[in-house]
């Protein structure tokens, strides 16, 4: 699998995605410069976390409009496998890639923790390495990630098997209590329609090594890699 | 044509305006001595912040000479923006600590923030990536009306300076004290790292090289706030928040990536940051360093705001910029590498050969000061100093025993001061970079390496009750403690960073106090050898004339081969042995329980035993590259009940301990006496290690069991664990809930 990712000035977590995308394919990722107005041939965009401007306007706001995010929308509408976590999230809803948006964590406050998701189907490309109803183990770190968007949405994505992942306990248990940013519907991530597009606020990227935070996160990479193959 | 210095120091320099910017009539005439006139308006603003306490450690270099800064791991002392330690394999680790209490009480947020911001630029400066934040947090009493509001402030501006930089915040420490309700101390600590060949440093020269300024323009905000941080508070301490600098950690991480962009070419001589003094200090320290002048061309600085004169560029404290000598021909290479990334870049002066640091606007010159005195003729004082008397032992006996250990120890567990401190740290991103292999609430934060197994075990301490007590034996504590946090993990301790938080030195009692504790923490550096490479005093700390408890934060770097050999705290499996090593006598003066119990904070501290703690240290960091250790705790607050629940919260883990029958130290003393050097390991090897400890000399002995959903100290006396973390995760969230 051939890879791109995506820098901006402001974007911190670009070396925990490069070891991400390298474990799983073998082969290091292209590093592609915001300001960039051609994107490399590859299977596989992805959008890391990070402050991309500042986020002082509105975190992805103006991420979603520098030069490459204009070729990122063209890839991914000619079906090239995009992945935004995070920042990236945010700047995919903001280019209009996915639907809603991610406002303030409910709690005002940064919360950086290792939390529980479940995967609510292994039937995309970006979890079919692990089981329907898996409960995985990965961190949040984010400030602006409480997922919002109107009934008509999220009943669509719902109908159209388009979140990936739930905020849970250890149990699986997907409630209000287990829902630590306040996101609607206890969304973390979710797909675009045809399925090449997901974002999501936690880092499976930050879960690929047994010694910082367990590997829970690795089978979303090799579900990549599978699903370009 | 405008006469510019007739404009620009049009302000008459009397004795009244000398006095206002804080120069002592001493000072005064040194000053006129080293001029040969009276300084106009631009020259004595830089005088006045040149010669600050903060700047110019005035009432503290004496005593700071005596601290030991060699040895063969330190590749540079203090002195630099930061200190630099060897690491093996041609790598180093660079590090320091420094204060931001007076700007973070005027301004929790900003004041935070940007205390963060200067000591990342310290560390980058030099060369190093940063790898991890630490920070040491006192606030006042959590009864304190202001207390939640600078707490909520601190933390976010910690926080959101520290996460979008992509630095991960990875540990501290956070007490409260009624001595800290109007003077707070936020210490901020940041470990970079760098190739020890590729160092950069400050010492300017090459007549004629291009004195270059990057990063953020240059605005008002921070003018004379080494000032202010040089003086008490009054009950007007409010009105001086626009000396607070404000932050912008999205330029500081451009700035970085900028400079270490610039740095992985030969294109720089040296490189300074604008930190305190701005312009100021930087430039007069790289002519210092480099025995040359600097003439700087004012008119050419990056300004933020229309009309700023000579004295508000110079001693302006905005954030996020850098200044460099290139080598010539150089500055094309270097301006594009900013332009890049969308920041500042200006040539705005020249070396020159007269030793002067020259100000010029429009090619007129509007001030000049010889820089070799205006540094080393700054006053240097030898303070008068009381010895701190010392306080009476207090024996176990006499201490009230109480009907329930566990019982109080959910007490001690849920008390603002041991409770966990979750509710900070979940706030601090720990995890970005991928490297974070014991995160928060262990006793050293260790950091991987990248693309390597080895790491780097950070760890910040303090108990300041100890060192009110007796400053000598807590500034060794505090230093002991460190040690033996960066050993629990399994680390070797390399150096440390310290920062020295004190009321007003012009009281000879608080002068006793930080002598004392200069004295402690050079006999416990030279015996682990464990040298200070860089540092921090921050005087002043009091509020109409009542002062902090004395505060020498130590901040303890160490180097582990192999992290998969690093040791947490938590519990790991049922049925194993619970191993106390170290001696307990019971210690009861100035400790938790003493306080808790019968509400008195008082008594000699501990005696830390350099030999016991060495030999100790040494045993357990063996018993660890062994692997025969799955669980470690140094023992400090609160003694061998408050490690024990530590471990067993972390480890989701019950245990049961008992006290050996050869111990004849009254019960409530054993569990919470806070003896020093010793540790509370898990192990499945108990018999090999009492073998090894006994040929070693070592005191060690099986004192309980893993397992259970219990907490037992004793027969019969039990808690269950998830009462205790009720207690003890209980606390800050539940403080912080009510409304500001």
């Amino acid at each position: 699998m051939k890879s791109a990712v995506i820098l901006f000035p402001g974007t911190n977590r670009e070396n925990d995605a490069i070891a991400a995308l390298e474990q799983a394919s073998g082969v290091k990722p292209q590093l592609v410069w915001h300001g960039e107005t051609d994107l490399p041939k590859v299977d596989m965009i992805m959008v890391p976390g990070g402050f991309s401007y500042g986020d002082y306007l509105r975190c992805g706001a103006m991420g979603a409009n520098s030069p490459i995010m204009r070729e990122v929308a063209k890839a991914a509408n000619a079906g090239v496998t995009v992945f935004g976590v995070c920042n990236g999230f945010q700047i995919l809803t903001e280019t209009g890639l996915l639907p809603g948006a991610l406002m303030h964590n409910a709690s005002l406050k940064f919360i950086c923790k290792r939390t529980q998701l479940k995967v609510e189907s292994n039937a995309t490309n970006f979890t079919s390495a692990y089981e329907t109803g898996q409960v995985i183990t990965v961190p949040v770190a984010h400030n602006e990630g409480n997922y919002f968007a109107d009934t008509d949405t999220l009943d669509r994505l719902e109908g159209e098997g388009r979140v990936a992942f739930r905020y849970c306990d250890e149990d699986g248990v997907v409630s209000d209590a287990t829902c630590l940013n306040g996101s609607q519907r206890n969304i973390a991530g979710i797909l675009n329609e045809k399925g090449n597009v997901l974002g999501m606020m936690p880092h499976p990227e930050n879960a690929i090594d047994p010694l910082h935070g367990g590997v829970e996160g690795s089978p979303l990479f090799t579900s990549i890699v599978n699903s370009l193959s | 044509m405008t006469d510019y210095n007739a404009k620009f120091n049009a302000i008459e320099v009397t004795d009244e305006l000398i006095a206002e910017h804080g120069i002592t009539k001493e000072e005064h005439g040194i000053m006129l001595d080293i001029m040969g006139r009276t300084p106009n308006y631009t020259e004595l603003g830089i005088f006045s912040v040149m010669w600050s306490e903060h700047c110019s450690y005035k009432s503290s270099r004496f005593w700071l000479k005596q601290l030991p800064t060699e040895g063969e791991q330190v590749i540079q002392g203090p002195g630099e923006n930061a200190g630099v330690v060897d690491i093996g394999d041609g790598q180093a680790a660079v590090f320091k600590i420094e204060s931001h209490n007076h700007p973070s009480f005027i301004e929790p947020y900003q004041g935070a923030a940007t205390g963060v911001g200067g000591i990342m630029r310290d560390v980058f400066t030099m060369g190093a990536r940063p790898i991890a934040n630490m920070n040491a947090l006192r606030f006042g009493s959590p009864e304190h009306p202001k207390t939640r509001h600078l707490l909520s402030g601190v933390v976010s501006g910690i926080g959101g300076y520290g996460n979008c930089m992509g630095v991960p915040t990875v540990g501290g420490e956070t007490n409260f004290h009624k001595a800290y309700d109007t003077n707070i101390l936020v210490n901020a600590m940041t470990v970079g790292l760098a190739d020890s060949d590729k160092i950069f440093y400050s010492k300017a020269s090459g007549i004629g090289n291009p004195v270059v300024y990057v990063g953020s323009k240059t605005g008002r905000d921070g003018i004379h706030g080494a000032t202010m941080a040089s003086a008490e508070f009054d009950d007007d301490s409010d009105a001086k928040r626009p000396t607070v600098q404000v932050g912008d950690p999205f330029t500081e991480k451009l700035l970085l990536e900028a400079c270490l962009e610039l740095m992985s070419t030969d294109a720089i001589v040296s490189i300074q940051d604008m930190g305190a003094a701005g312009l100021t200090s930087s430039s007069v320290e790289m002519a210092d360093k480099g025995e040359v002048g600097i003439e700087l061309h004012l008119d050419q600085v990056p300004m933020r705001e229309e009309g700023m004169t000579p004295y508000e560029l110079m001693l302006s404290e905005s954030q996020e910029r850098m200044l460099m000598v290139l080598k010539p021909g150089r500055e094309d290479e270097a301006r594009a590498i900013f332009e890049k990334w969308e920041l500042d870049f200006a040539v705005v002066g020249k070396v020159t050969d007269t030793r002067e640091l020259t100000m010029m606007w429009e090619g007129q010159q509007v001030g000049s000061i010889p820089v070799p005195p205006l540094v080393d003729a700054s006053p240097m004082y030898e303070r008068p100093w009381e010895e701190t008397p010392q306080q009476d032992i207090i024996a176990a006996s006499d201490v009230k025993a109480v009907d329930s250990l566990t019982e109080l120890l959910k007490t001690i567990m849920g008390s603002p001061n041991m409770a966990s401190r979750r509710w900070i740290w979940e706030q601090y991103d720990h995890l970005v970079m991928g490297n974070t292999i014991q995160a928060p609430g262990c006793d050293a934060a260790v950091v991987r390496l990248p693309e390597t197994k080895k790491g780097i075990a950070i760890s910040v301490d303090c108990t300041p009750r100890y060192c009110l007590a007796d400053p000598k034996q807590g500034g060794k504590q505090a230093v002991a403690e460190s040690w033996r946090n960066l050993t629990a993990s399994g680390a070797k301790p390399l150096a440390i960073t310290n920062n020295m938080n004190f009321g007003n030195p012009e009281r000879p009692r608080i002068m006793g106090q930080f002598v004392g504790a200069v004295k402690g923490m050079s006999e416990a550096a030279i015996k682990f050898n464990y040298p200070v490479v860089s540092g921090n005093v921050s005087l002043y700390n009091e509020t109409n004339g009542i002062g902090i408890l004395p505060t020498p934060v130590i901040g303890g770097v160490g180097v582990i081969d192999d992290v998969s050999k690093a040791v947490s705290i938590d519990l790991k499996a049922e049925g194993e042995d619970l191993i106390l090593i170290g001696e307990t006598k019971g210690w009861l003066g100035n400790s938790v329980y003493l306080d808790t119990v019968e509400g008195r904070e008082e008594g000699a501290p501990p005696p830390v035993y350099l030999d016991q703690e060495l030999a100790n240290g040494d045993f357990l960091r063996g018993l660890i590259d062994d692997g025969l250790v799955t669980a470690s705790h140094d023992l400090s607050d609160g003694g061998l009940a408050c490690a024990a629940a530590d471990m067993a919260i972390s480890g989701k883990m019950g245990a049961k301990l008992v006290q050996p029958a050869s111990s004849d130290v009254p019960a409530h003393a054993y569990f919470f006496g806070e003896d020093q050097a010793r540790y509370l390991i898990s192990t499945k090897n108990a018999a090999v290690i009492i073998e090894k400890a006994q040929e070693s000399g070592i005191p060690a002995e099986i004192i309980g069991k893993t397992g259970g959903s219990d907490l037992k100290l004793g027969e019969g006396d039990a808690i269950s664990l998830a009462e205790l973390r009720e207690a003890f995760e209980g606390w800050m969230p539940e403080y912080m809930a009510v409304e500001l």
